[in-house]
């Protein structure tokens, strides 16, 4: 059959129900103030790294929560494990522990992030 | 004030202790009122007349040296030595701002043109907005929640006041100055308050204040003297950079240090926000947990104005309650 360039288009809602939030739950585990982020940005807008790339905290944080864990795990290969974020976090998130583990468990269960 | 002035009206002798020259706390510093801007002074104004009364001595200038507390009720000594007797204490020490200078990141007294919220209301009362080398800003950033909900600084807490705040401070810079422009850097617009949205909506709709969502993590002045500061829009999803005349600080609430003082010295009750730790939020947030003494106002927590006024009229009942119940 002729192809005409067709294709039925994936939707661009979040899967809530059938979404992986594994790698979230193994973070929170571990690393309790992973639960106290409050998406201010603080983190994102003192990254070294976030001012050149496509890294932001902020937004692991939310798609991992999600469930939408394909964006982050190739993301966070971007961090440079400074710190600078921890400086900054009213909320006092361990956010290079959150780093730290998250590259864990995407080694764990998806094979992602090196 | 509040609270003496009911007590007044209730017949009581009343002697209403103030460290500073003058009664009416940071009222003094204010110039208009959220949310409806009316003159600061207006209700300085009603609190004035209000304690003007034949059972009130005002003391001010006049500093609490020791609290002591016996069978026969309370003995308080001032700084100059003054003893004085009561048989019921109602205490209402208020509250400090928080001290920007501590949110060292800000830039607050090392960067020109980095302010509080507090200078912006003493230069809107001289009717004037400056940058220290007299020329009016073009562009002004307003940083929210400076020292609240912040565990960096020990606040964990929301000062609750300092959005609305923002919001009514943004459109008085606009009033003042029409071809600047202003933005504001919030985490959450908290505008839980009476006619509080209304405000936020007429910032937007008829003052075209910008507001970004992004707490600012730093300030740092650029080489022509401009402020730069580093925030990400978090709904745009990307670092912003921008360069702004100047830099308003919303400095949050705190226990005051006379209030501290107070509670270290006669062992009324703390919270873990420091402000005194009323005997239940619900119920009973007059009252503390020495017989006889009661809370009225923001030595409890953020309130506004209005909250602060009913609140002082609450401690009155209950210092009524408690003369009929114990001193029959």
């Amino acid at each position: 059959m002729d192809n005409f360039g067709f294709t039925i288009s994936k939707g661009r809602q979040i899967e809530w129900d059938s979404n992986d939030r594994s790698i979230a739950d193994y973070i929170r585990e571990r690393e309790p103030s992973f639960k106290s982020c409050i998406a201010c940005g603080c983190c994102s807008a003192t990254c070294t790294s976030g001012n050149f790339t496509h890294f932001s905290l902020r937004e692991l944080n939310i798609l991992l929560h999600r469930g939408e864990n394909a964006k982050p795990g190739n993301d966070i290969r971007k961090c440079m494990l400074c710190g600078k974020c921890s400086l900054v976090c009213p909320r006092g998130v361990n956010t290079r522990n959150v780093v730290f583990l998250a590259k864990q468990a995407f080694q764990k269960f998806d094979g992602h992030a090196d | 004030m509040e609270a003496a002035g009911q007590l007044a009206n209730a017949g009581y002798t009343v002697s209403l202790m103030e460290k500073e020259k003058e009664t009416g706390g940071h009222l003094n510093d204010w110039y208009k009122l959220f949310p409806d801007r009316r003159s600061s002074s207006e209700v300085k104004k009603y609190l004035d007349k209000k304690v003007n009364s034949k059972n009130i001595r005002i003391f001010t200038g006049t500093s609490i040296e020791k609290l002591h507390s016996n069978k026969d009720g309370f003995l308080v000594i001032t700084k100059d030595g003054t003893e004085l007797k009561a048989d019921a204490i109602v205490v209402a020490t208020g509250f400090d701002l928080f001290k920007s200078s501590r949110k060292e990141e800000y830039g607050y007294g090392i960067y020109d043109n980095v302010i509080t919220s507090a200078d912006l209301e003493a230069m809107f009362r001289k009717g004037k907005i400056t940058l220290t080398d007299g020329k009016s800003p073009k562009t002004v950033g307003i940083v929210h929640c400076v020292g609240s909900r912040d565990e960096k600084v020990g606040n964990f807490y929301c000062s609750k006041l300092c959005c609305v705040t923002a919001v009514k401070q943004a459109i008085e810079i606009r009033e003042h100055l029409p071809e600047s422009k202003v933005f504001c850097f919030y985490m959450d617009m908290r505008m839980g308050g009476a006619h509080y949205e209304e405000l936020y909506r007429e910032a937007q709709e008829a003052y075209g204040v910008n507001f970004i969502r992004g707490k600012v993590s730093e300030a740092s002045e650029s080489i022509n003297n401009k402020l730069v500061i580093k925030v990400e829009d978090t709904l745009a999803g990307r670092p912003l950079k921008i360069e702004l005349d100047m830099l308003v600080l919303m400095a949050g609430m705190e226990m005051s240090e006379g209030g501290i003082r107070l509670a270290g010295q006669t062992g009324l009750k703390t919270g873990e926000n420091r402000f005194f730790a009323p005997a239940d939020h619900h119920y009973a947030n007059n009252i503390s947990n020495i017989k006889g003494i009661f809370y009225a106002g923001t030595c409890t927590a953020p309130m506004n104005i209005t909250e602060t006024i009913s609140h002082a009229r609450s401690a009155v009942s209950e210092v009524i309650n408690y003369f009929n119940n114990n001193k029959a």
